[in-house]
């Protein structure tokens, strides 16, 4: 079906301009409510902050090739790791797919012309600009040497580098957050299409839905607690500190209340992606729709409850710890509820294996070894032995980069032609996504291993027999930098060569692909009628390529 | 865009938006989650107030008792009160569509409003002179110093932090108060005024669990 | 390059094969399940892939018993791990009563250990084989972790805290040590080794490396130093038989006299008086007294505890005691200066926290000397006691230059 069909069957009698095309300039980028245009402009900023945090990470594994490496200093290897560490997670992964794929998705999947609030919506980004720019700031100014972790008193007292401004920029960017998840809920609740009722959502808005509630409970305690390692930094006020009788674990309970469901907001989102994609490309309603939506809700209720398994070894009485590991199996259910559906989605499917697939196939590998990693770390004789070594490293990669980045890549690659309306060579994805999985696979398999024999995290030098692995997990290391630049080629090249993509390439069915690509500015003409259920794969869709 | 310059679309009604109802209740619905993630925030700071309150008994009490001033609290706490009554009645007005009663009430509560934070500026006068503001001025050196120090670190982050709530919240009401001495509101239109109330509402229920956290430590 | 692969690392104490044993079925479970998930996709996608662009597969809505079946048999089986891993977790929580204890002191970058008998050392701990250690851990800066991979244990070492946790090793050898918590730049050098001996070697090792007085002689000598026996015999309780014993305290409930307790009534005195006595009596002693001597008076009112029976004829010996441990106070005050120079450059640091940090630059480069000294020690037995003695002599100088 050609372009000029379908901007008439969508918008008579006007031929309204793309949502690309309706302004040009940079003003009309910068100061844009338009949620698909701020959509662009995370992801923009996104692809920026994961280089930084991407060369970190190349750097790290360079100087960990061989033991004695003489690369880094101590010192630049500490600001090494932080600086990777805080630009992934709260720069890169925790954004991620709410900020690129959610502003995009949430309106066009309700039925909507914009989000509830659309201006705030644009304060959000700025609000992560700004906070990113500080942040970079400190990097740059002398860096920053505690973990993204911050743990007192060393953060608090002991540290010689730019702890505070790189604080500050993590709570402005905390704000961005709270902003997003506070813009989402509400719109999910209030701007549904007629007919959209909660059982007929798709499970990617089930999944931002519970992202947006850690989003909204978590964020605002992460903000407050670095916020008084700042004020304990610049004023002194011994709330961390055991020389004026105050408490340095305290800190690790507040950090982890929040840090702990942060990871279950990189991770939720790529559920949801995971569920779309699994639908389309087996072209069937995800087996089990109520458990999967459930059990979204299900792992952002539990996540708050869980944060003391980072203090099995730090001092907290031997009961608690039990409490903490009985209820950290708990969070496993509703995840292995998740896998088990998904697999079983495929059962009797017409699966096809383009891109996005791939990376949702993967996805699925990838995080149920995580997650079954993620049951030693919460079983207490085990967790003493593995906690703070290289076995964390690699079990949080398997949810982080094996999860929410697999993730993200697919949303992008799924989104990709609605997003610019252009295809990319699929050929190319594909093999992209397969260097990816070796790559990672290479990467971080070694690292259990070397945590188990005792490797403990941050150190820039080591004993001489965890060398090999090091040199396995650098060589993966190097394949996947590779794989990650690949989709950065040839998506540029198809926002110029690229085929036009058509409404709806993929034959999916969730309302977004029921628009023109790219979508007009105000997305739909008048709003949509939902009258069948999520994921309803049994007709011809109206309008495929 | 046919929607946008629809001839009988309310000039108040947002792009996004179908109804004015959608419209009130996605504003409503969004503070209420704003002052969601405000209660986790101050509850940072209760819960690590807690912890040391807990660890350090003699001190809190000794530095309550000392240096607060339980006299002017009261007053600070009968005072918002009565500006949650103004913002309520200013509510009730604005539903009704009475402008003049509306301005009337809006103005009182910026009053009573710029009221509790003179008296609260007055307090930390008060406190500077008697040398208890950490960093600043701090010149006590009896019994529990380190106990009276951390004591008086929470009070001033908390009612800090509380005052410039209160900032925010008057800044608004003076934005306020001039759309409604413009005529901005109607019977049919009154969402911004019912919102900030359930933000002014808020604000004062967290001075409701300051006051006896802080002045009244027994 | 080392190429020969270990998958698992050397078991040497009780803990080891039991963690081992239940890390061993999770992981039987978890490969279970990826290759069942792994099969099941790859088969699913083999068998279903689309045959013709026309397809359209009858949807299946779900399967409420297979939905029961894959949350309840999960669940089970995470209620057998969590029970396996908690009941190891908490047997190794409770150190056996006649555990040898060693006190440890982490601080950047370099861990001090205490033996009962007297014999500090710097980054090794020589301790003997089958018999229960265990450790007092605190630390004089930030939070450090002593990890022994070998051993299976790990725990945080808390400044202002004193936490504990023991072992049993079973076979001889030199196993690593690690700070396995993120403490500053030199982390990753704050590591060290354990020597496991047998019992005969260790005695042998423990006379040959006599080089101070024992941690309770030390605190014999602080207690009279400080003048704590002027008042702890009359306006002030006894320490004859205090510890382990319940106390009853002013406000009518009871604590008991415990390391913590006993470690806060000297740093905080007025936190919890004992029933009867005076609040205002006694001076807080928190910056005047580093955490080594604190561990030091530790040790010796645990040592008074068997005193008690004979409290009399005990005081008699105290007073005895005074005069043959001036010999060892020299040694003792020189042991002391390290760490009171790095209290001072810690107190200094206190306003801004730059001064610390500062200090902390410069303490970089000695800190690795010690390292390197650290190596030569390795050889075990009698020549360590020489090379062991020569430590101590360079690190009151390594550390002496960190005050700025």
């Amino acid at each position: 079906m050609s372009k000029v069909i379908d901007y008439a069957s969508a918008l008579p009698p006007l031929p309204a301009p793309d949502y690309l095309h309706d302004g040009t300039g940079l003003r009309s980028w910068l100061l844009t409510v338009d949620h698909k245009r701020i959509a662009v402009l995370y992801m923009i900023s996104l692809t920026f902050f994961f280089m930084v945090g991407g060369i970190a990470a190349l750097l790290i594994r360079l100087q960990l090739l061989s033991p004695n490496s003489t690369l880094m200093e101590a010192e630049t290897y500490n600001r090494m790791f932080t600086t990777h560490g805080v630009i992934m997670v709260f720069f890169f992964l925790v954004p991620s797919i709410p900020a690129v794929i959610g502003n995009f998705i949430v309106p066009l999947q309700v039925g909507a012309r914009d989000m509830a609030f659309p201006r705030i919506n644009l304060l959000s980004w700025y609000l992560y600009v700004i906070g990113g720019l500080i942040t970079l700031y400190a990097i740059i100014s002398g860096g920053v040497d505690t973990g993204w972790t911050f743990y007192t008193p060393y953060s608090s007292l002991y540290a010689n580098s730019k702890v505070v401004p790189t604080v500050i920029g993590i709570f402005i960017s905390g704000f961005s957050s709270i902003l997003t998840g506070l813009n989402f809920v509400v719109t999910i609740h209030t701007m549904r299409a007629p007919g959209l009722t909660w059982g007929r959502l798709p499970l990617m808005l089930w999944s931002l839905y519970a992202t947006s509630i850690i989003f909204i409970l978590g964020t605002p305690v992460i903000a407050i607690t670095l916020a008084l390692v700042g004020v304990e930094r610049v004023f002194h006020l011994g709330i961390f500190d055991p020389k004026m009788g105050g408490d340095p674990v305290l800190f690790q309970h507040l950090f982890w209340f929040y840090s702990h469901p942060a990871v279950y907001i990189m991770i939720l989102p790529s559920m949801g992606v995971v569920s779309d994609i699994i639908a389309c490309f087996s072209r069937k309603r995800i087996f089990g729709y109520g458990f999967v939506a459930a059990s979204s809700i299900a792992i952002a209720v539990l996540s708050f409850l869980v944060w003391g398994h980072h203090m099995f070894v730090a001092g907290e009485s031997v009961y608690s710890a039990m409490i903490f590991s009985f209820l950290s199996f708990f969070v496993a259910i509703p995840s292995a509820i998740k896998v088990f559906n998904w697999t079983a989605t495929l059962y009797r499917g017409s699966i096809s294996f383009e891109t996005p697939m791939l990376y949702a196939l993967g996805f699925i590998g990838l995080f149920t070894m995580g997650g079954l990693t993620g049951l030693m770390l919460a079983t207490l004789a085990v967790d003493v032995h593995v906690h703070d070594t290289y076995f964390i490293i690699a079990h949080f990669h398997y949810i982080m980069v094996g999860g929410a980045v697999m993730g993200y890549l697919g949303a992008i690659h799924y989104w990709w032609p609605k997003i610019t309306g252009k295809m990319y060579p699929d050929i190319w994805g594909r093999v992209s996504a397969f260097i990816i999985f070796i790559g990672f696979n290479l990467t971080f398999f070694p690292q259990f291993i070397l945590g188990y024999l005792g490797m403990p995290r941050r150190y820039y030098t080591y004993p001489e027999e965890f060398q090999m692995l090091n040199v396995f997990s650098t060589a993966g290391a190097s394949i996947l930098g590779v794989g990650y630049l690949m989709p950065l080629v040839y998506l540029l090249w198809s926002l110029k060569y690229g085929k036009p993509a058509g409404p709806n390439p993929w034959g999916a069915t969730t309302l977004e692909w029921k628009v023109s690509s790219p979508p007009p500015k105000h997305n739909f003409a008048s709003i949509p009628l939902v009258t069948e259920e999520a994921y309803d794969y049994t007709k011809e869709p109206t309008n495929a390529a | 865009m046919p929607h946008s310059n629809h001839p009988t679309r309310n000039p108040h009604l947002a792009e996004q938006f179908e109804t004015l109802a959608q419209q009130r209740e996605a504003g409503t619905l969004g503070m209420w989650i704003f002052l969601a993630t405000e209660v986790m925030f101050f509850g940072g700071l209760f819960t690590a107030y807690a912890v040391y309150r807990h660890r350090m008994p003699q001190g809190f009490q000794l530095a309550s008792g000392e240096y607060l001033k339980e006299t002017w609290g009261s007053i600070n706490t009968a005072v918002l009160l009565g500006s949650s009554l103004s913002v309520a009645l200013a509510v009730h007005a604005a539903q009704h569509g009475m402008r003049k009663l509306l301005v009337w009430l809006l103005a009182i509560t910026l009053l009573l409003g710029g009221a509790f934070l003179l008296i609260k500026a007055h307090e930390y006068q008060l406190e500077y002179h008697e040398g208890v503001i950490p960093t600043l001025r701090f010149t006590y050196d009896g019994p529990h110093a380190n106990e009276v120090f951390v004591f008086m670190s929470f009070y001033f982050t908390l009612t800090g932090l509380h005052a410039l709530h209160m900032l925010i919240g008057l800044a608004l009401w003076l934005v306020m108060l001039i759309r409604a001495w413009r005529g901005h509101f109607s019977a049919a239109y009154y969402a911004p005024i019912e919102i900030m109330g359930l933000y002014w509402h808020f604000v004062d229920i967290i001075w409701i669990f300051l006051f006896p956290l802080l002045y009244l430590v027994r | 390059m080392n190429t020969s692969l270990q998958l698992i690392p050397d078991q040497a104490s009780t803990t080891a094969a039991r963690t081992d044993a239940l890390f061993l079925f999770i992981l039987a479970v978890s490969v279970f399940f990826t290759l069942l998930i792994a099969g099941l996709v790859i088969y699913f996608s083999l068998r279903y892939r689309r045959k013709s662009p026309d397809e359209r597969p009858k949807p299946i809505l779900g399967s409420l018993k297979l939905e029961l079946a894959w949350t309840f048999l999960p669940l089970a089986l995470v209620m057998i791990m969590f029970s396996w891993g908690a009941i190891i977790f908490f047997s190794n929580s409770r150190p056996p009563a006649d555990a040898m204890e060693i006190y440890v002191i982490g601080k950047q970058w370099m861990w001090k250990f205490q033996h009962p008998e007297g014999p500090r050392e710097i980054n090794t701990l020589h301790v003997p084989v089958n018999r229960p250690v265990k450790l007092l851990m605190t630390s004089e800066d930030v939070i450090h972790d002593l990890f022994i991979p070998a051993f299976r244990i790990k725990h945080d070492v808390v400044p202002g805290r004193m936490l504990t946790q023991w072992f049993t090793a079973t076979k001889v050898g030199e196993y690593h040590l690690f700070c396995s918590q993120y403490c500053g730049m030199q982390h990753a050098n704050m590591n060290g080794k354990v020597i496991v001996m047998e019992e005969a070697d260790y005695q042998k090792w423990l006379t040959g490396a006599e080089t101070g007085s024992s941690a309770a002689d030390a605190g014999e000598k602080l207690f009279l130093k400080y003048g704590c026996a002027l008042c702890h015999s009359s306006r002030a309780p006894t320490m004859a038989g205090l510890f382990a014993s319940t106390v009853k305290l002013a406000d009518g409930s009871t604590v008991k006299a415990d390391e913590s307790y006993l470690r806060q009534s000297i740093l905080q005195p007025r936190a919890q008086v004992v029933a009867g006595y005076s609040a205002d009596l006694m001076p807080s002693f928190a910056g005047q007294l580093s955490e080594e001597q604190i561990m030091q008076l530790l040790a010796y009112i645990k040592s008074q505890k068997e005193v008690a029976a004979t409290s009399q004829a005990a005081n008699n010996s105290q007073k005895e005691g005074d005069s043959p441990s001036q010999a060892v106070s020299n040694s003792q005050k020189e042991g002391d200066s390290p760490s009171q120079a790095v209290s001072n450059s810690q107190k200094e640091g206190d306003s801004p926290s730059q001064a610390v940090s500062n200090s902390q630059k410069e303490g970089a480069s000695p800190s690795q000397s010690v390292v390197k000294s650290q190596k030569e020690v390795a050889s075990p037995s009698p020549a360590v006691s020489k090379s062991q003695k020569e430590v101590a002599a360079t690190s009151p100088a390594a550390t002496g230059n960190e005050s700025p």
